[in-house]
């Protein structure tokens, strides 16, 4: 008894069920954003004068709280996991437009130029030269969308219980037990560690072709950081 | 009665414009508290962004730092430091501020980072002095992304501060919190109105603050 990794029974999970639902509950909105975001960007990259509109829309919902996001739905899909993760979608889809647009855009007018030589269809030249090259600047939207993703579900605890690790949170206060928020925040950014480092690591394995060391300057120069400015903005 | 009805009833409602609980009341609270957060963050993140972005050094330290703060839930950080901290505005500021370091800080970094190095080089060569080059030619150059760093970071604040009345703080969020518990939705959405619009109005300051404050030659070439 009294073990660390003892979870209220109100909860109904056990700790590695709370983990898993939490998983659920932020990766599958990212999953949703970067389904919706692809398309959306391939447009903006195609009709350039949707861009700014674009991306002016995207940084005012960004700018919208998630908690006033998640009560107003709850007229619509009740309190329920739904109305975390509509939110938790529109923020990935708003954090991945302009990361595939940048990286798609960055794919240099000579290797489109060599690709359509060698017979490559606007659909294949997309999805076998562009989209690769991209894939620095995807993951590195990823990363920023499923991190703070996997910090935001905890808010749902607030609109019924449905923040999974977050619902510790307001276990610790009703039960006087600060050691559960102490679970809670650490497994949370645990999560959102490993999940950081496995998109790097799925980077590291979509592009072979960039130099290993990736830690010190050279490639990092080039790539991440037109994009760094930018993501710091996804910081929530 | 859908969302929109919800709000105008919040809104038309006359006892909800005066008094301790009454809109202005709230909002200033609000105001207040995001703020004081946010000087407390700048007064950090701001020089400390500025001298390493100057020298150039501690990079790594600063995405380590940025990435560690990212990991961290703010709602987790909320509650945790009320339970062991207890009532007060102290166990409120520490999420608010602690969260608002690292995108003012590793923004101001890069800004001042970044900077083109032939007008640094120009002024050094014309004599000026280390301090005169941060403050006179790379300050002006980077403001804008620096700027950006500060938007985000209060964006960050003013929705944060929203969700700290779980945990007794006063300001907007209270509206959406109380509202929940007395299944009262008119004050829910009415709460998260409010909250949407001042977080929209953040926006609208710092896209009116970078208009004046930035110099047209920078905002030309940029």
């Amino acid at each position: 008894m009294n073990g660390f990794f003892d979870i209220p029974s109100d909860l109904q999970h056990s700790y590695l069920g709370l983990i898993g639902l939490h998983l659920r509950e932020a990766l599958l909105p990212v999953l949703a954003g970067l389904l919706l975001a692809l398309p959306l960007a391939q447009l903006c990259v195609r009709f350039r004068w949707l861009y700014p509109p674009v991306l002016g829309v995207t940084t005012v919902l960004y700018a919208i709280p998630s908690l006033a996001f998640f009560v107003v739905l709850i007229d619509y899909t009740g309190q329920t996991e739904l109305t975390v993760m509509i939110p938790l979608a529109v923020y990935s889809l708003v954090v991945l437009v302009p990361a595939i647009v940048d990286g798609v855009r960055s794919v240099p007018q000579e290797t489109l130029a060599a690709a359509t030589a060698m017979g490559f269809g606007p659909v294949r030249r997309y999805v076998q030269v562009q989209l690769p090259i991209a894939v620095p600047a995807i993951i590195a939207g990823l990363r920023v969308a499923t991190v703070s993703s996997i910090s935001l579900v905890s808010v749902g605890t607030l609109i019924g219980n449905q923040g999974a690790l977050g619902n510790l949170l307001a276990d610790a206060m009703f039960y006087h037990r600060p050691v559960l928020a102490v679970n809670s925040v650490v497994t949370t950014a645990f999560l959102a560690i490993v999940m950081d480092a496995l998109l790097v690591l799925v980077r590291v394995l979509l592009t072979p072709w960039m130099p290993r060391g990736t830690r010190k300057r050279p490639k990092a120069a080039g790539a991440p950081e037109p994009a760094a400015p930018a993501l710091e903005d996804a910081v929530r | 009665m859908n969302v929109l009805s919800f709000v105008n009833a919040f809104f038309s409602d006359s006892a909800h414009w005066h008094g301790y609980d009454g809109i202005p009341h709230r909002v200033l609270e609000h105001i207040g508290y995001s703020l004081m957060a946010l000087g407390i963050a700048a007064a950090i993140g701001l020089p400390v962004g500025l001298l390493t972005g100057h020298t150039g050094r501690g990079g790594n330290t600063l995405a380590f730092i940025a990435t560690a703060a990212r990991a961290l839930p703010s709602f987790g950080l909320l509650v945790l430091m009320f339970v062991l901290l207890g009532l007060g505005l102290l166990p409120v500021m520490i999420p608010l501020v602690v969260l608002a370091i690292p995108p003012i800080l590793v923004t101001t970094y890069e800004a001042v980072r970044s900077v083109d190095p032939s007008p640094v080089d120009a002024a050094r060569g014309m004599g000026m002095q280390e301090s005169r080059i941060l403050l006179q030619v790379e300050l002006p150059v980077a403001l804008p992304l620096i700027l950006s760093g500060l938007r985000s970071a209060a964006i960050q604040i003013v929705s944060t501060a929203t969700i700290a009345a779980y945990v007794s703080l006063g300001g907007l969020g209270r509206y959406i919190v109380d509202g929940l518990y007395q299944r009262d939705y008119e004050k829910v959405v009415g709460g998260a109105t409010l909250v949407a619009v001042l977080a929209l109005a953040t926006l609208a300051v710092f896209w009116a603050v970078t208009r004046l404050a930035v110099s047209p030659g920078v905002r030309r070439s940029a």
